[in-house]
């Protein structure tokens, strides 16, 4: 059962348990975690569940594949060096502890 | 493999008149008989109409395939209706190619560029349909709104000249019924098939397109090398066939569901920030797309279920989309609900492509309503009109209240 943290953007943290295999956009919006708004529901079509993965994590993902760079190019609130869309990261159980930042806007 | 005992078979006919006029109880029937169900009068399909299931089959793309057809009918056993679709009709990797391209083409960056004429039309729009609901007391919510907006909208942004264009809804209405059985609904919407597929052929080509319009740039696309040339006229057939009878019935089944529950309207008034959800549970609770399918590639299984190679797997979108296993109160109406994961756009790697767009429309649709409008009544019964895939109404009687 990973742990992740999700830091809003006013600086609040909110922790929750995950099972493995669900996505980290699927764990947020299973507990209403404002912010992650998801419209596509994990389609890589939208750019509305965008996070930034804390630093420590960036090289520990699988990375993201074409379709959703392309999409990372439509966010909201600019794109940073370890911006992901939080629908195509999948939590495996060495994510335990994962941190990620929900950006100041989705649309 | 024994795999007719442990499937219930329920002796449902999801394209009969009954069915198509009111869907919900036979949903019901079937999500509560079973994850997967087999169907009389089709022996040889599974159907599922659980969430979970639907969700689970849309998502596992290598194994339920698009390539053999996502109607009732087997492309690798019969001739398709039509040449198939180089977009929902074929599977990785030439899907992947063509999907790159047209993902491209209606991104939600293009969909901020587009934003404002959008709203301009829908706004001017809106306002023709007050006047005309304050002098002759009603207007039809079909034909005054839901379906002159995207015929405006998205074809001008396509690049296609204004001319014929209703041609386009004829098209749209064939190729939705061509995806169930060949039954009477198919035959009366095919009567003109020749002449109409002459002309939304004729206006795939690129002398007919306006210069960087999303068909235009499918060109430009095979300009670069990005997609095989020859491919080019028949993606540009799919904004022509996918584009337009969708989002016509997914505004005038918001229009319907806002007219009906006036207690969400009258939020919606008060809070015109609630257009994007209120058109997202529209979609969610009357589900424009009801029915797709896919084909199993090999011996598979959906929740323990044996799935022989070939079999047709209906998947009932609509139904999974009032699953109560997935959502609280599901035959509820409510705009504030926020249903992500709903499947009205699909899911996976063949989600919507135009999605993006559809979104704003339906977005600035009843962003324009909400500010203008203070009520909507139902101003007589409505009609339907019956088609193989899509829930579509032919009349919606409203009378608009201007603030």
């Amino acid at each position: 059962m990973p742990d992740i943290t999700f830091i809003h953007f006013d600086g609040t943290e909110q922790g929750l348990e995950a099972p493995e295999g669900v996505s980290v956009m699927q764990a947020a919006t299973g507990a209403g975690v404002a912010g992650i708004v998801a419209e596509c529901g994990g389609s890589a079509m939208c750019a509305t569940c965008h996070v930034v993965v804390d630093e420590a994590w960036a090289d520990k993902l699988p990375p993201p594949l074409a379709n959703e760079l392309e999409m990372l190019e439509c966010t909201a609130t600019e794109r940073q060096p370890t911006s992901r869309l939080s629908c195509q990261i999948k939590l495996t159980a060495a994510m335990q502890g994962l941190v990620v930042r929900i950006p100041e806007r989705q649309q | 493999m024994n795999d007719t005992l442990s499937v219930p078979e329920l002796d449902i006919d999801p394209y009969s008149e009954e069915n198509l006029l009111d869907p919900y109880p036979m949903h019901e029937r079937m999500r509560e008989a079973g994850p997967v169900v087999r169907l009389t009068p089709y022996g040889s399909l599974l159907a599922c109409a659980r969430h979970a299931e639907t969700h689970a089959v849309f998502n596992d793309h290598a194994r339920f395939i698009s390539g053999a057809g996502v109607g009732l009918t087997n492309f690798n056993l019969e001739t398709p209706f039509r040449p198939k679709s180089l977009i929902l009709e074929v599977d990785p990797p030439l899907h992947t190619q063509n999907r790159a391209v047209l993902s491209r083409i209606l991104s939600p960056k293009v969909v901020m560029q587009i934003r404002a004429a959008f709203t301009a039309e829908a706004e001017s729009l809106i306002d023709r349909c007050l006047e005309k609901s304050v002098a002759h007391e009603q207007i039809d919510g079909i034909h005054d709104l839901a379906q002159p907006y995207p015929l405006k909208v998205f074809p001008d942004a396509v690049g296609l000249g204004e001319d014929g264009r209703e041609n386009l809804l004829v098209y749209g209405d064939m190729v939705f019924n061509s995806m169930g059985p060949r039954n009477e609904l198919l035959a009366k919407s095919t009567a003109r098939v020749a002449e109409v597929t002459q002309w939304i052929m004729a206006h795939c080509q690129r002398d007919k397109l306006k210069p960087n319009g999303f068909g235009d740039q499918i060109y430009q696309a095979a300009d670069a090398g990005e997609i095989d040339p020859q491919h080019a006229p028949m993606l540009v057939r799919s904004f022509l066939s996918a584009g337009v009878d969708t989002t016509i019935n997914g505004i005038g089944n918001a229009l319907y569901s806002l007219a009906h529950h006036p207690d969400q309207y009258a939020m919606l008034h008060a809070d015109a920030s609630l257009a994007r959800p209120a058109f997202e549970e529209a979609l969610r609770w009357e589900s424009t797309v009801q029915t797709f399918f896919r084909t199993a590639a090999g011996h598979c299984e959906i929740a323990g279920i044996p799935v022989r190679d070939s079999t047709k797997v209906l998947c009932m979108l609509a139904s999974a989309n009032r699953d109560p296993r997935k959502w609280p109160e599901p035959n509820r109406f409510d705009i504030q609900r926020r249903p992500t994961g709903h499947m009205a756009l699909g899911s996976g790697i063949h989600g919507c492509v135009g999605q993006a767009v559809a979104r704003l429309e339906g977005e600035v649709v009843l962003t324009a309503l909400a500010k203008r409008v203070k009520r909507i009544e139902v101003a007589g019964p409505h009609t339907r009109r019956l088609n193989n895939t899509l829930r579509a109404l032919e009349t919606l009687p409203l009378h608009l209240i201007p603030v």
